[in-house]
C-alpha cells in the first residue's frame, strides 16, 4: 500500500518543480599528491526556498561514461523538486570540464567529488553535519554508480548512496569468467570498445548505452548513439588530442592499448583496474546503500551489484537491491520501473538525509517484461517484491536434466563469423535483443542439448548454472553457453540476449576424461512455461567477445558424465506489486456505479417533476377540443406569434387564415408539442397542452408539410407510423383511412417516388389513422388538382359532421371559406378576425364596380342620394359604399349617366379584412 | 373517397386516446423494423458480411508478398499471421477494420438516426403520437447500439466461420506472445470485439449528439467520423504529453494487449473509463438538449 501511495504521488508529481540553477567552474586540486589543478564544470540545482535559515540536504549527481552535466539534467530536476540540493558536474576528461579521464580514480575523479563536498559545505544553504561535513548523498548511473561507491569508501562524509548499473570489479566485467575456475576471462571487446572511443574524444552526451542514468525518464540518455561523438567536439582539454589516447590518462590508454591486443588481463593492469573497482573498497563502505542493477545489462551484470551488496553488507551497512528491465543494453526500461526506481530512490534519501519516514524495508524488488504495451509502444513489465534479498541462487532451485551426447564444434579462426547476441552501445534501441535475444547461433559452431518439456511453468530469478565438460586438443577453450527458452513450436528465445563466456584451461583431449565444470550464467527474470522447454546451447564463439584466433576443434558436452540433472534453475516465490494502473479498475467500478446512481437520480426527478405539473382537468373546457388563450411565441427579440386566442368546437371545421409568416405553422407547432410556447394557455379537452402531453394522442395532425420513411411504401409507412403510436391496430382503420388517400395501387409503391400531391393525400391519411377527434392540418390541399381540393373539401366537412372537429391553416380565402364553418384570421401574429364563416363573410356594403369611365361614374356617384362614400382604386375601379342605395339602383344610375359597366363585385367582409391586410404587405410578420 | 365515422370511445383519465399509453409508443421492436427496412442498415451489415469475403479472396490470390508489413513493429505479425487459422483471421479482420471501418458504421447508426427522421419530417409526426421525447431518443439509442453491436458480431462471425472453413481451426498465434489454445483464444478474440465495441462508444455518443443538433444526417456521421480522426492525428503528436490521455482515440488499440501473455488490463480499464466517460457526456448532452429542442424541422 506504501508503494501504491508512492507510485501515485510520483504519477502527480508537480509541474513546476520549484528550483533555480547556479553554474560554476570549480577549481579543484587533485591527483595522487593533491597538485594537478582541474575545473570541473559544475551545476548546483537549489530547491526554492532553501537558504541560510532553511538549509537543504545534497546530493551529488554522478553522470555515466562519456556524458557530462547536462545529461542528468532531468534526475537533477526531479531530485531538487524534492527538496534536495543537487550537484551534478562534468567529470574531469569529458566536455567542459579539464583534466584526464582516470576511470574514478581513487586519486583523481573520486578526490574530485571530495572537493566538491568541501565545495557544498562552505555553502550557507546546505545543511551540514558538522563543520565541513554536508549533509550530502552521492548517486549515479554506470561510471557515477562507482564513483558513489569509491567515494562512500574514500570519505565518510557520504551519508547514502544510490550507486545504479555498476561494476564490482571492473576486471571480471571486462574480462568475464563465468565458469567456476580462477582462469582469465574472456575480454569483452565490444564493450571495452565503445568505451574507449568515447573516451577519445571526452565525450559531450556521445555515451551510447554507458551514459544510461537508470534513475532518469528521459529518453535523452543512453540515446546517443554508439559512442560516436567526432574527436575534438565540444572537448575543452588539450587542443591537439593524442590520436591513439585522446582525453584519457597515458596509464589507462596505455593499459587499455595492451590488454585489448592480447585479450588478457596481465598482474599490472588487474591492480590498475582493482584501484578503480569497489570491489576493493567495500568493507569501507558505511554509508546505507541502495544498489539497482538492470536485468538488461550485458556489461554489468546483476552479479556485480550482488558482489557489491554482499560486501557492503558484511560490515552491518544497510543495504537494499532492487533489479529492473533495462540496463546498458536495455535502457531505462518500461515506465513502471522507472517509477518504482524513482519511488525507490526518493525514499532513500528522505529517511538517511532528511531523516523522514521509518527505515525503508531490506526488501528486494524486481520486475519481469511481460509483453509490449500496445498504446505507448515499449515495453511492460511487472513488479514483484520478496521479502528479504535472496541472492543469486535463489530462495528455491529447480534441477533440469538436458539430453544430449558430446558434440563437436568449431571455433572459427579469428573468431569470425561469429554469433550476435547483444548490440553493444545501442542502449534501449535493440528492442529485439532486449525481448528475444537476437541471437543467431551459427552452424558448425554450438551444440545444442534439450529438456523434456517442463511439467511445470519454473520462475526463474536469479543466475541458473549449466554443467558442462569441454575437451580441447590444445587443452583450453573459450565457449559461451547459453540458455534457451524453447517454446512449443519451437521458437527459442534468449533472456535478454544474455551469455556466459567461459575460459577453460588444462582441459584433456578426450571428452570422456573431462570433469563437469560448473558455469554460472547471467542472472535473469523469466518466467518457464509450462511445456516449454530448456535448451543449453554451447557456442565457440561471439561478436562481443575475444576468442582465441586459431581455429579448433572442441567436443563439448552437458551435465555430468552419470547422466543426472545439467541445469539448476534458481526460483524465488515473488509477490507482485500493485501498480498505481491497479487503481484504475477500481475507478471504473465507481464510475459505473456512479452512473447507475446519478441514472436513477435523474429519473427518479424526471417522474416527481412531471407528477407535480398540472394534471388538473378544465372541467368547462373538457368537451372543447380546443381553447387556445394568449398564445405567445417569441424566439429571441423575434415575435412569431405575438397573442392569438380561439376556440375549436366539436362539430366545427375551424379555418386558421391568414398570409404567409402570419404565425399559423407556429401556432400549429405549439399544438402538436414540437415547440413549447412563451406564454399562454392551450387546452384540448380540457387537458392543459405540454409537449409529449397524452391527451396529444387524441390529434390527428399534418403540419409543415408530409414526412415519411422515403424508403418505404406508402402502406408501410402508414403501417410504420401506427405501430409507434403503439395503439391497438383494430383503432386504426387503415382501409378508411387508405380511402382517403385514394392512391390506388400506388400505396404499394415507395413514398420517395411519390408526387408532391400523392405525398399531401398520404399525409393526410396519416392524419386521420385512428380517426381522431380533433384533426389539425397545415395547408392540406397544397399540391391537390382541383377535384381533390373539392373531394377533401367534401371530406373534412363530413369528418366534423359527428362531433369531431377539423382546424384547417390556410391562406386561400376561397379554400376556408367554402370548407369551414368558422374562420381565424390572423396577421403578424394577432387574431384579427373570427367567427363563423358566413358571419365574417356576409355581404359587406362595398361594392367593386370597374367603369369605362372615372370621372363620370364618380360625378354620377356624388349625385346619388345615400351612397356613403366611395374610393377609386386603379383606373378603372371604384370601391363603393352603397349606403342605404341598393346595388341595382346605384347600376342603373351609372348606366343612365352613360357609364359603361364592365363588371360588378360584391364584396365581403373577409375579403375586406384580409386584402386589407395583404395590402399592408406582401410579407407577413415572418417570412420563414 | 368515404369516410365512415363512429362515435369516439371514452377517452382515458390522462386525456389521451384510447389505446394509447407512453410507454407503449415507439417500441424497441418498432424502431428497429423501421431501421432494418433502410437501405443503409442492410448495406452497412451486408459489408460487414462482405469484408472477410473480400479479405479471403486476396489472401488467395496474393500468394506470398512479404513487404507488407505495415510498420506497427511486433503488432505487424498479425496480419502475417492472419492465414494461419480461423482465429487469426477474424482477428485480423477486426484489426483492419477498428480504426476506420467501424468507425464510419457506428457513426452511420448513430449519427443518422435522429438527423434523418428530421430530415425526412417524421420526426415531428413521431413526437406528436406523441412520444415522449426521452424515450424517442432512449429507444433510437438503444437501436442505434444494438446495430452497432450486430455489425460487430456480423463482422466478426462471418470471418469466424470463412476463416475457419478455409484455414482450420488452430489456436490463436499473436506473434507478440506464444500460442495462445483455441478456446482461450476464442475468448481472447470476444473480449478484442468486446473492447472494440466499448471504445467505438465515443463514435457512437459523439455522432448521437451531433445527430440531435443537426437535421443533416451527413453532418452527423461526416462530423463525428472527421472529429474521431483529428483526435487520432492528436494523438500521434507525443509532444502532448499527459494531454494525449484525454483524447477519445488515444486508448484505441488498447486491445492489442489482449494479444499478450499475459494480458495487459490496464490499459483496457482506462480505455474503458475513457470511452463510458465520452459516452455519458456526449448522450447527457443529446438528451438534454432534445429535451428542450423546438422541433422545427
Amino acid at each position: 500500500m506504501v508503494l501504491l501511495a508512492g507510485l501515485a504521488a510520483w504519477a502527480v508529481w508537480p509541474a513546476d518543480p520549484g528550483y533555480r540553477t547556479v553554474d560554476e567552474r570549480v577549481a579543484v586540486r587533485t591527483g595522487p599528491l593533491g597538485d594537478s589543478d582541474v575545473t570541473l564544470d559544475t551545476r548546483l540545482y537549489l530547491p526554492d526556498g532553501a537558504s541560510a535559515g532553511k538549509k537543504a540536504p545534497a546530493l551529488l549527481l554522478a553522470h555515466g561514461f562519456g556524458g557530462t552535466k547536462e545529461s542528468v539534467a532531468t534526475d537533477a530536476q526531479d531530485l531538487a523538486g524534492l527538496g534536495y540540493a543537487v550537484l551534478t558536474w562534468t567529470a574531469q576528461g569529458f566536455g567542459a570540464s579539464t583534466g584526464q579521464i582516470h576511470l574514478n580514480s581513487p586519486d583523481y575523479e573520486v578526490r574530485d567529488a571530495q572537493r566538491l563536498l568541501d565545495h557544498l559545505a562552505k555553502r550557507d544553504d546546505i545543511q551540514l553535519d558538522a563543520s565541513g561535513d554536508p549533509r550530502v548523498g552521492v548517486l549515479g548511473g554506470s561510471y557515477g554508480g562507482a564513483l558513489s561507491l569509491l567515494l562512500a569508501a574514500q570519505d565518510k562524509r557520504v551519508d547514502a548512496i544510490v550507486p545504479m548499473i555498476t561494476w564490482n570489479d571492473l576486471g571480471n566485467s571486462l574480462f568475464a569468467q563465468s565458469a567456476d575456475t580462477t582462469d582469465d576471462g574472456v575480454f569483452k571487446q565490444a564493450w571495452a570498445g565503445v568505451f574507449f572511443s568515447s573516451g577519445m574524444s571526452g565525450g559531450r552526451g556521445g555515451g551510447g548505452g554507458l551514459d544510461l542514468e537508470s534513475l532518469g525518464a528521459g529518453g535523452a540518455n543512453g540515446a546517443g548513439g554508439t559512442g560516436g561523438a567526432v574527436p575534438g567536439d565540444g572537448a575543452a582539454g588539450p587542443a591537439n588530442l593524442n590520436p591513439q589516447c585522446g582525453r584519457w590518462a597515458a596509464d589507462i590508454c596505455q593499459t587499455y592499448l595492451r590488454v585489448a591486443a592480447a585479450g588478457r588481463l596481465d598482474a599490472a593492469s588487474r591492480e590498475q583496474l582493482a584501484q578503480r573497482s569497489p570491489a576493493s573498497v567495500l568493507n569501507q563502505i558505511k554509508a546505507p546503500t541502495l544498489l539497482i542493477q538492470g536485468l538488461a545489462d550485458s556489461l554489468f551484470p546483476l552479479s556485480e551489484a550482488d558482489a557489491n551488496a554482499r560486501g557492503i553488507a558484511a560490515n552491518g551497512t544497510p543495504v537494499r537491491v532492487a533489479w529492473f528491465s533495462g540496463g546498458h543494453d536495455g535502457g531505462d526500461g518500461p515506465q513502471s520501473d522507472s517509477d518504482r526506481l524513482k519511488y525507490l530512490t526518493a525514499q532513500w534519501f528522505d529517511h538517511y538525509l532528511k531523516g523522514n519516514g521509518a527505515a525503508p524495508a531490506g526488501s528486494f524488488t524486481y520486475s519481469r517484461i511481460t509483453g509490449l504495451d500496445a498504446v505507448d509502444r515499449g515495453t511492460m513489465a511487472t513488479g514483484y517484491q520478496v521479502t528479504d534479498y535472496p541472492g543469486l541462487a535463489g530462495q528455491g532451485t529447480v534441477q533440469v536434466p538436458v539430453s544430449g551426447g558430446p558434440r563437436t564444434v568449431a571455433n572459427p579462426p579469428n573468431g569470425t563469423p561469429a554469433a550476435l547476441s547483444s548490440l553493444p552501445g545501442t542502449g534501449s534501441g535493440a528492442l529485439s535483443s532486449f525481448v528475444n535475444g537476437a541471437v543467431s547461433d551459427l552452424p558448425g559452431q554450438h551444440a545444442r542439448f534439450e529438456s523434456a518439456p517442463l511439467e511445470q511453468a519454473v520462475s526463474v530469478v536469479g543466475t541458473p548454472s549449466v554443467l558442462i565438460r569441454a575437451a580441447s586438443p590444445t587443452g583450453e577453450a573459450v565457449l559461451f553457453v547459453k540458455l534457451y527458452d524453447v517454446d512449443p513450436n519451437g521458437s527459442a528465445a534468449l533472456s535478454m540476449g544474455l551469455i556466459a563466456p567461459v575460459r577453460l584451461t588444462g582441459l584433456p583431449t578426450s571428452i570422456d576424461q573431462a570433469h563437469p565444470v560448473r558455469v554460472t550464467l547471467p542472472g535473469i527474470v523469466r518466467e518457464f512455461e509450462a511445456g516449454h522447454r530448456l535448451r543449453v546451447t554451447v557456442a565457440t564463439a561471439d561478436q562481443s567477445y575475444l576468442g582465441p584466433v586459431a581455429p579448433v576443434d572442441y567436443t563439448v558436452a552437458v551435465g555430468p558424465a552419470d547422466g543426472g540433472a545439467a541445469v539448476t534453475l534458481p526460483t524465488v516465490p515473488g509477490t507482485p506489486i500493485a501498480t498505481a494502473d491497479a487503481i484504475w479498475l477500481y475507478v471504473l467500478l465507481g464510475l459505473l456505479a456512479l452512473l447507475a446512481v446519478g441514472l436513477a437520480i435523474v429519473i427518479f426527478v424526471a417522474r416527481r417533476r412531471h407528477r407535480r405539473v398540472d394534471h388538473s382537468v378544465s372541467a368547462a373546457h373538457a368537451d372543447t377540443p380546443l381553447w387556445v388563450r394568449g398564445l405567445r411565441k417569441t424566439y429571441g427579440d423575434f415575435v412569431a406569434v405575438d397573442s392569438i386566442d380561439f376556440t375549436v368546437e366539436r362539430g366545427q371545421v375551424v379555418g386558421l387564415l391568414g398570409p404567409n409568416g402570419a404565425g399559423k405553422t407556429t401556432s400549429l407547432r405549439v399544438l402538436m408539442g414540437l415547440t413549447q410556447a412563451t406564454a399562454g394557455e392551450v387546452l384540448i379537452f380540457g387537458h392543459r397542452l405540454a409537449p409529449g402531453a397524452p391527451v396529444l394522442s387524441r390529434i390527428g395532425a399534418l403540419v409543415e408539410g408530409p414526412g415519411f420513411l422515403p424508403h418505404l411504401s406508402g402502406e408501410q409507412n402508414l403501417a410504420a407510423y401506427w405501430r409507434a403510436t403503439g395503439r391497438p391496430w383494430e383503432e386504426a382503420r387503415f382501409d378508411d383511412a387508405l380511402a382517403i388517400a385514394g392512391l390506388g395501387d400506388a400505396v404499394k409503391r415507395k413514398v420517395k417516388n411519390y408526387s408532391h400531391g400523392m405525398k399531401q393525400r398520404l399525409a393526410v391519411a396519416q392524419a386521420m389513422l385512428g380517426m381522431p377527434e380533433l384533426l389539425v392540418l397545415d395547408e392540406p390541399t397544397d399540391g391537390l388538382d382541383p377535384p381533390q381540393i373539392a373531394e377533401m373539401r367534401r371530406v373534412l366537412q363530413r369528418y366534423a359532421s359527428d362531433g369531431r372537429a377539423v382546424l384547417v391553416s390556410s391562406h386561400l380565402l376561397a379554400e376556408v371559406e367554402q370548407t369551414c364553418t368558422h374562420a381565424v384570421v390572423v396577421h403578424k401574429g394577432r387574431v384579427v378576425a373570427s367567427g363563423r364563416v358566413d358571419e365574417i363573410v356576409g355581404d359587406s356594403p362595398t361594392t367593386l364596380l370597374d367603369v369605362t369611365d372615372i370621372d363620370l361614374a364618380s360625378k354620377t356617384l356624388d349625385r346619388l342620394d345615400g351612397v356613403a362614400g366611395y374610393a377609386v382604386d386603379g383606373e378603372r375601379t371604384l370601391v363603393v359604399d352603397l349606403g342605404d342605395v341598393s346595388r341595382t339602383e346605384a347600376v342603373s344610375a351609372l348606366v343612365r349617366a352613360g357609364v359603361g359597366i364592365d363588371r360588378v363585385t360584391p364584396r365581403r367582409r373577409l375579403e375586406d379584412a384580409f386584402l386589407a391586410l395583404v395590402g399592408d404587405s406582401t410579407a407577413g410578420s415572418g417570412d420563414r | 373517397m368515404s369516410v365512415e365515422l363512429k362515435a369516439e370511445r371514452a377517452a382515458q383519465g390522462d386525456g389521451a386516446a384510447a389505446g394509447y399509453r407512453a410507454g407503449r409508443t415507439l417500441t424497441y421492436a418498432a424502431e428497429f423494423a423501421r431501421q432494418w427496412r433502410r437501405k443503409r442498415t442492410q448495406l452497412a451489415l451486408g459489408f460487414m458480411v462482405v469484408l472477410p469475403i473480400i479479405l479471403l479472396v486476396a489472401f488467395e490470390l496474393g500468394g506470398s508478398d512479404d513487404d507488407g508489413r505495415s510498420g506497427r513493429g511486433q503488432f505487424s505479425q498479425l496480419s502475417d499471421a492472419a492465414i494461419s487459422g480461423g482465429l487469426n483471421f477474424a482477428m485480423f479482420a477486426l484489426f483492419v477494420s477498428a480504426s476506420f471501418l467501424l468507425v464510419v458504421v457506428v457513426a452511420l447508426f448513430h449519427g443518422d438516426t435522429v438527423a434523418a427522421e428530421a430530415s425526412w419530417g417524421s420526426l415531428r409526426y413521431l413526437l406528436a403520437v406523441p412520444v415522449p421525447r426521452a424515450r424517442l431518443l432512449g429507444i433510437k439509442l438503444a437501436v442505434a447500439l444494438s446495430y452497432s453491436a450486430l455489425a460487430i458480431l456480423t463482422l466478426l462471425g462471418t470471418a469466424l466461420l470463412l476463416g475457419t472453413l478455409r484455414y482450420g481451426w488452430h489456436p490463436l498465434q499473436s506473434g507478440i506472445a506464444a500460442e495462445i489454445p483455441a478456446g482461450e483464444g476464442m475468448l481472447r478474440l470476444l473480449a478484442t470485439a468486446g473492447f472494440l465495441g466499448i471504445n467505438m462508444l465515443v463514435v457512437a455518443g459523439l455522432a448521437f449528439l451531433l445527430s440531435v443538433l443537426t437535421d443533416a444526417p451527413l453532418g452527423a456521421v461526416g462530423g463525428a467520423v472527421l472529429l474521431y480522426i483529428v483526435s487520432s492525428i492528436l494523438d500521434q503528436i507525443t509532444a502532448l504529453g499527459e494531454l494525449r490521455n484525454f483524447l477519445p482515440t488515444h486508448f484505441a488499440q488498447a486491445y492489442l494487449g489482449l494479444l499478450t501473455t499475459p494480458m495487459q488490463f490496464d490499459d483496457i480499464i482506462k480505455g474503458t473509463i475513457s470511452a463510458v466517460c465520452y459516452f455519458t457526456a456526449f448522450c447527457a448532452l443529446a438528451f438534454y438538449r432534445f429535451s428542450r429542442k423546438d422541433v422545427v424541422s
